[in-house]
């Protein structure tokens, strides 16, 4: 996993830290300019090959810290290795934050983007079809923002 | 008897609430609006909606067809009719308090998912090492019977899918003995709630072990009966082979696990490759597809990886049997609850954690903030969503009755892919 890391270092950020070995797996976190460079090292690169990305989740740091995250878990299926990417951008309540897809790299991104889309609020620049994707498409906020409140009402059906 | 307005008597009622859904005929259009428009299609296509309470789309999901003729050119699922957020529930409760909802997630293989769940908080909480032998060996004993379940309904409703009724009924009837072995286990048929992190609710049933082991003689002629009925059946063969044929590559960049990635040829099954829990101590072969009727990751070979898992897993069981009947027998002093933890606070960190569920890789993504019992976030990743994702690029020139076909193939269950 050394490895992983001049391999990066040397061809997209010289300045990446190192890797965070109290998660598990361990993870990397990338600035989200950097991002898509990273994920086309990590899935072209014949050292590394991560082929399949497992899952993305969206996650709210809440407005007290005003940041929201995106990790994305990676696994290699010839080298049998793991790894966590991790892209922190702030957060506001006027506009969404935004960090860009990897549908062009893996397609599976392609749903768990739309659904940390749905249920975070998080913008995924260069995805080719940003819908709601578990919510009605006409629902309002982003249930799993920390600040969510609960509609009163739904078609006029009292809700709380 | 005279006309009454039955409508103002039950206002009257107590308890009664009027009915306050307010009626739009164009509520549909807002709440899930097709991705195609009309005024977009070319000459002779049509978009047909299936579902979603279309009995062939095993549950309440929506498919946007959109058909030239016969032939379809792009299938887009619509989902969230199931949707009974998990996540945002699990974002409030203790961690043994969300076991209960991972059941309701793939409520056909609720053990596995238990199975998935329990290990990755055991390992956040670093006590995944301390497990007994035997509680380790129930463990995979259910959550094999509950494979084998899961798989019969994927097989028996394929089957009346394409139109093979019997083989559903056999398979119905034979699941009913697991679901009636897992009741004597845990108390319910389907949503058991019976691993416990750090251990198991109650050790298995006195007796347990010896009527397992004879419903898997009485199993295992019935499941040559399967081969015979289903998979060697020639309308049923020519129903599924060189249908939704999907490429190994194009399988792992949708992130399509289990038997479907298995079928398309990659012998990738996480019992093997994670090795967690007892799988390394057990022998059992990855099935692969192979092409034997068509092409290599059709429909018929994934019916075919699914019937062979079916076989393996009645060698875990017997191979589990033998275990907890020998070495790792019942005794007084075996107590299943002796490493439940009576406060759950893992150490701050990001956690993921994967496990082979009968439909693929099932995967829980935790962040504990170190200061309570409750997960900052819990995002599960789940395999039919992946797996169904695929579906657009799989059915893409397809008549539209093999997509009837191709769905069936998938084996997905909607709780799991709307949680």
């Amino acid at each position: 996993m050394s490895n992983l890391l001049e391999i990066l270092r040397q061809q997209v950020d010289s300045n990446l830290p190192d890797l965070n070995t109290n998660d598990s797996p361990a993870s990397l976190q990338v600035e989200a300019k950097h991002l898509l460079a990273v994920a086309k090292v990590l899935y072209t690169h014949p050292d590394l090959y991560f082929d399949s990305l497992s899952c993305i989740t969206g996650i709210d740091n809440g407005p007290t810290l005003g940041t929201m995250e995106v990790a994305y878990n990676l696994y290699s299926i010839p080298y049998h290795q793991s790894l966590m990417l991790k892209v922190v951008v702030p957060r506001s309540v006027e506009a969404m934050p935004v960090v860009p897809s990897l549908t062009g790299i893996w397609r599976t991104a392609d749903w768990h983007e739309r659904e940390a889309y749905d249920l975070l609020g998080i913008y995924f620049e260069g995805h080719p079809d940003l819908r709601r994707i578990l919510m009605p498409a006409d629902w309002v906020g982003h249930p799993l923002r920390k600040d969510y409140q609960d509609p009163s009402t739904y078609r006029g059906i009292t809700v709380k | 008897m005279e006309n009454k307005d039955y409508a103002a008597i039950t206002e009257q009622a107590p308890g009664h609430k009027k009915v306050e859904y307010q009626y739009q005929a164009d509520n549909l259009q807002r709440s899930e609006p097709p991705k195609y428009k009309l005024e977009d299609l070319r000459q002779e296509e049509m978009i047909i909606n299936i579902g979603p309470q279309h009995p062939s789309t095993h549950g309440v999901l929506r498919l946007e067809v959109l058909a030239h003729g016969e032939y379809v050119v792009d299938v887009v699922p619509h989902l969230g009719y199931l949707h009974r957020c998990f996540e945002k529930h699990a974002e409030a409760l203790p961690y043994n308090q969300i076991l209960p909802f991972v059941d309701r997630m793939d409520y056909l293989a609720a053990m596995n998912s238990e199975h998935a769940y329990v290990m990755g908080v055991e390992r956040m909480l670093g006590i995944h090492q301390q497990i007994d032998k035997r509680t380790e060996y129930v463990r995979v004993l259910v959550a094999e019977l509950n494979r084998l379940s899961s798989h019969f309904v994927a097989l028996g409703t394929y089957g009346m899918d394409i139109g093979a009724f019997t083989s559903f009924f056999w398979l119905m009837r034979d699941r009913e003995h697991i679901n009636r072995l897992l009741e004597w286990v845990s108390g319910s048929r389907m949503l058991f709630n019976y691993l416990w992190v750090g251990g198991l609710f109650y050790d298995l049933p006195v007796g347990f072990e010896e009527k397992c082991a004879e419903f898997i003689a009485y199993l295992k002629p019935k499941m040559q009966e399967i081969d015979e009925l289903l998979l060697q059946n020639k309308i049923f063969i020519e129903r599924t082979a060189s249908i939704g044929v999907l490429p190994m590559d194009l399988a792992i960049n949708y992130g399509v696990t289990g038997p479907m990635l298995r079928a398309s040829g990659l012998a990738f099954d996480l019992r093997r490759v994670d090795a967690y829990s007892v799988y390394p101590e057990l022998a059992f072969d990855i099935p692969i597809g192979k092409g034997e009727m068509g092409t290599l990751g059709d429909c018929w070979d994934r019916t075919w990886v699914r019937y062979q898992e079916c076989l393996e897993s009645i060698k875990i069981i017997e191979q589990c049997i033998a275990q907890l009947l020998g070495d790792h027998k019942r005794t007084r002093d075996y107590n299943p609850r002796a490493h439940v933890p009576k406060k759950i606070r893992p150490q701050a960190g990001d956690f993921y954690v994967r496990a082979e569920n009968p439909k693929g890789e099932l995967g829980f993504f935790f962040r504990a903030d170190g200061r309570s019992d409750i997960p900052f976030r819990c995002k599960a990743r789940s395999c039919c969503f992946s797996n169904l994702s695929v579906i657009g690029e799989l059915s893409k020139g397809a008549m539209i009755a093999d997509l009837i076909a191709i769905i069936g193939s998938l084996d997905m269950v909607l709780g799991e892919v709307d949680r």
